[in-house]
């Protein structure tokens, strides 16, 4: 196990507490580009290249920028204080208690279970070639199917955030 | 390269389990909102684990689809946090009880 991926491994599962931990949405959103940037050299040690690069462009890049954003528009005047009320501190244990019983189980089921020997991979397992025939050859409807996503997401932001122009005003 | 696949799992649940805490406990829409991109994270490192360990790359292409996924939905949940916080005072979710009856 090389040095890259633990401090990348280290980077990932720290970034992620971070994320939780603190107390400032703007605080958070740099440990989740942290933990992303992580996550990007675990992938690297997978040899997924594209997916790595990916990763840091779209998250650590475009969608940490409209946290930002956000972030810079709501809070603004404020101190975005969660307040620790009655209700929300009686939940606390039971949210504890569910986050560490599914960790428990999922951790139980990959701790017991028997992947099998690794199978020789091909020579060019994870190139931006061998990525761009998957997407562009094998799963092309599926790609395709994803650009209509992203369009309906952007339609469906403008009609939930746009200002309408109001009536009989030029 | 020599931790096994299942290192790659145990290190994509922990995120996962992590994410799903910071959901469960946090009040902040948009601390909410990237505790999802946290677990929507380990569960592409799943995929590509596993597309690593079987030598197949669609698991590649599967990860790729979650990434855009997870983009298309961050900018709907950022479009709906700013949709009902926009002039309110705090930003809490708990404040969001339009469809109580």
């Amino acid at each position: 196990m090389s040095v890259a991926l633990i401090v990348s491994g280290a980077l990932a599962i720290g970034g992620a507490l971070g994320v939780i931990l603190a107390r400032a949405p703007v605080h958070s959103v740099i440990a989740l580009i942290v933990n992303f940037l992580g996550l990007a050299g675990v992938y690297l040690s997978l040899q997924a290249e594209f997916l790595a690069v990916a990763q840091v462009i779209v998250y650590a890049g475009a969608v940490m920028i409209l946290f930002l954003f956000v972030i810079a528009l709501l809070t603004v005047k404020r101190e975005p204080m969660e307040r620790l009320t009655a209700r929300t501190a009686g939940r606390l244990p039971l949210n504890l208690l569910a986050a560490f019983a599914m960790a428990f189980l999922v951790v139980l089921a990959i701790v017991r279970s028997d992947p099998g020997g690794s199978v020789a991979v091909p020579s060019n397992f994870g190139t931006v070639r061998a990525m761009g025939e998957t997407l562009l050859v094998t799963h092309v409807f599926p790609f395709e199917i994803a650009a209509l996503v992203l369009l309906v997401a952007v339609v469906g932001v403008v009609v939930l955030v746009g200002r309408r122009p109001e009536k009989g005003r030029e | 390269m020599s931790l096994s696949v299942q290192g790659y799992l145990l290190l994509s649940a922990v995120i996962s389990a992590i994410g799903l805490l910071g959901l469960l406990v946090r009040r902040n829409p948009l601390i909410m909102l990237m505790s999802v991109e946290l677990m929507w994270g380990g569960g592409a490192l799943a995929f590509i684990a596993f597309a690593r360990h079987v030598g197949n790359m669609d698991g590649h292409a599967f990860a790729f689809f979650a990434m855009i996924v997870a983009a298309a939905e961050v900018a709907i949940g950022l479009a709906l946090v700013v949709a009902l916080f926009r002039g309110r005072e705090a930003v809490d979710i708990d404040d969001i009880q339009l469809l109580k009856g």
